[in-house]
């Protein structure tokens, strides 16, 4: 393991350390003063890029390669995705437990402190045959990696490649001891439809959307038990405080939502449509704020997929015959439209929570994209670092942008708050209506 | 080839909500010039059509980014 450190000496034609105080490959001591601005103009000394070639998937001989310009797609995707650290503004990164199941090995927990994760969320180090690339655990496909407990992983590289549909698809290389390997990504059950596949392994880590979740929950446990207290302690006077701020939030919700659509049945409804309007206004709220985590939760299409089906659940449970009866059997119309109207309501019935995940994640994620995208233009202008004047330029368009574009989000984080719980209502409403409400 | 078909099928999305919004906008104005004490309520609905059209118009732009 050791004579893998000295390897790297002629293979760095481009890294970190123009310092070169000390030649063991990644100098982690110099990240902090490490920009790009720095290796740019260095680069241009040393000629042009090397541009990896990835004849095999497993060993082929390559070069660590570094981000040249501004890829601002890239960090878009990288920022509205879930991440197994939690980074605070690329400088403070708290790395979260993982807990894999690996088909070959079973189950294993290790701490992703072990990856060392810099620059770009990206590991120096890896562990087993795991590597940390964007922030997401990948692990080496190739059989013949010789993993160890902690090896040195020079960089990492994109190569093309079709997949078994024949569609092109981009492959991720790891690059360990100067030859890139494959990895993989963890398994996502979307049928291939947003890139995702059965892998060989699962990541059950609680990653930051998790650990997100988990606080804004909290958050929000504590702020109503305090306002329930008050109003057991000042009983009769007028709510001051959080009370003040949050007694007119949950009237509306009960008085316009709860109320018009569930009427004489809104007790028993009131807290899952309160809990859905303050938990994802709380997302909502806590991802916008940078230096939180730069979360995107309620963007997350598995979170707002785990909503849907609960309000699909809740409502289903809860329908009643006639309900069942309008869906299945449609009484009062022809039997040729029947056939039509039947498995159109039954369509229906999956498409309604399906609009319900995709319109929350789709406000939220493009409300982030937009965002990332404003402050991206700094960089575009600024030639990622290395053209100061035009930095400027691009912080001159970017900022009343960005703040405009925060505002938007702000409002946008009410309404879809709002527009989830007032559809969930109607759909229980019109589960749990009764027959003489209608006709 | 696919990446631009996405972005042309983005295009076209936003084209409908843009539609749909400008048209929501218009016959609020519209309402509020006729009866101006219920600016309030007109605009509140306003506000819930608008976000659902939106929603349609967002699904669409995330489909294209991400279905490879």
């Amino acid at each position: 393991m050791s004579a893998q450190q000295h390897d790297h000496n002629h293979d760095h034609d481009h890294d970190h350390d123009h310092e070169s105080s000390s030649h063991d490959g990644h100098n982690h001591d110099d990240h902090s003063g490490h920009n790009h601005g720095a290796h740019e103009d260095q680069n241009g000394s040393h000629g042009a890029h090397h541009k990896n070639v990835f004849s095999t998937d497993c060993g082929s001989a390559a070069q660590p390669v570094y981000h040249e310009g501004y890829d601002p797609a890239g960090t878009a995707i990288h920022h509205i995705s879930d991440a197994n650290v939690l980074t605070i503004m690329d400088w403070i990164r708290i790395p979260l437990p993982a807990i894999i199941y690996n088909t070959d090995r079973g189950i294993e927990f290790f701490s992703t402190a072990k990856f060392e994760p810099g620059h770009h969320d990206d590991g120096h180090y890896g562990y087993k045959d795991y590597v940390l690339y964007q922030g997401n655990i990948h692990r080496i496909k190739c059989k013949a990696f010789k993993g160890a407990d902690k090896f040195e992983v020079q960089g990492f590289d994109i190569g093309h490649g079709t997949n078994a549909a024949g569609k092109e698809i981009e492959k991720r290389y790891a690059i360990v001891d100067s030859k890139g390997y494959l990895i993989e990504q963890k398994t996502i059950w979307d049928g291939g439809l947003l890139g995702g596949g059965v892998t060989s392994f699962y990541d059950l880590s609680p990653t930051k959307n998790v650990v997100t979740m988990g606080i804004v929950a909290l958050l929000l446990f504590l702020m109503f038990r305090a306002v329930a207290k008050a109003y057991s302690r000042r009983d009769g006077q007028a709510p001051s405080g959080l009370q003040a701020l949050l007694e007119p939030l949950v009237v509306f919700i009960r008085e316009e939502v709860a109320i018009p659509f569930l009427k004489h049945k809104h007790k028993r409804f009131l807290p899952l449509l309160l809990t859905i309007f303050f938990f994802i206004l709380g997302l909502n709220l806590w991802g916008q704020v940078p230096f939180l985590g730069s979360v995107n939760v309620s963007g997350s299409l598995t979170v707002t997929m785990v909503m849907a089906l609960i309000v699909f659940i809740i409502t289903n449970i809860n329908g009643n015959k006639h309900y069942w009866s309008h869906l299945l059997v449609a009484p009062g119309t022809p039997w040729y439209v029947k056939l039509i109207l039947v498995p159109v309501e039954i369509l229906g019935l999956f498409i309604k929570p399906l609009t319900l995940m995709l319109r929350l994640a789709g406000n939220i994620s493009a409300g982030h994209i937009a965002i990332l995208s404003f402050v991206g233009l700094i960089f575009i202008f600024g030639k990622a670092g290395t053209n100061f004047s035009g930095s400027l330029i691009g912080t001159g368009l970017a900022i009343p942008l960005t703040l405009f574009m925060m505002a938007i989000e702000l409002i946008v984080a009410f309404i879809q708050a709002y527009v989830f719980t007032i559809l969930t209502a109607s759909y229980i409403g019109a589960a749990v209506e009764d027959h003489d409400d209608h006709h | 080839m696919t990446g631009t078909l996405a972005a042309v099928g983005a295009g076209l999305a936003v084209i409908g909500a843009g539609i749909g919004l400008g048209m929501i906008g218009g016959k609020a104005m519209e309402a509020i010039a006729r009866q101006p004490e219920a600016s309030g309520d007109i605009r509140g609905a306003m506000l819930i059509m608008a976000a659902f059209i939106e929603g349609a118009a967002l699904i669409a732009i995330l489909l294209s980014i991400f279905i490879q």
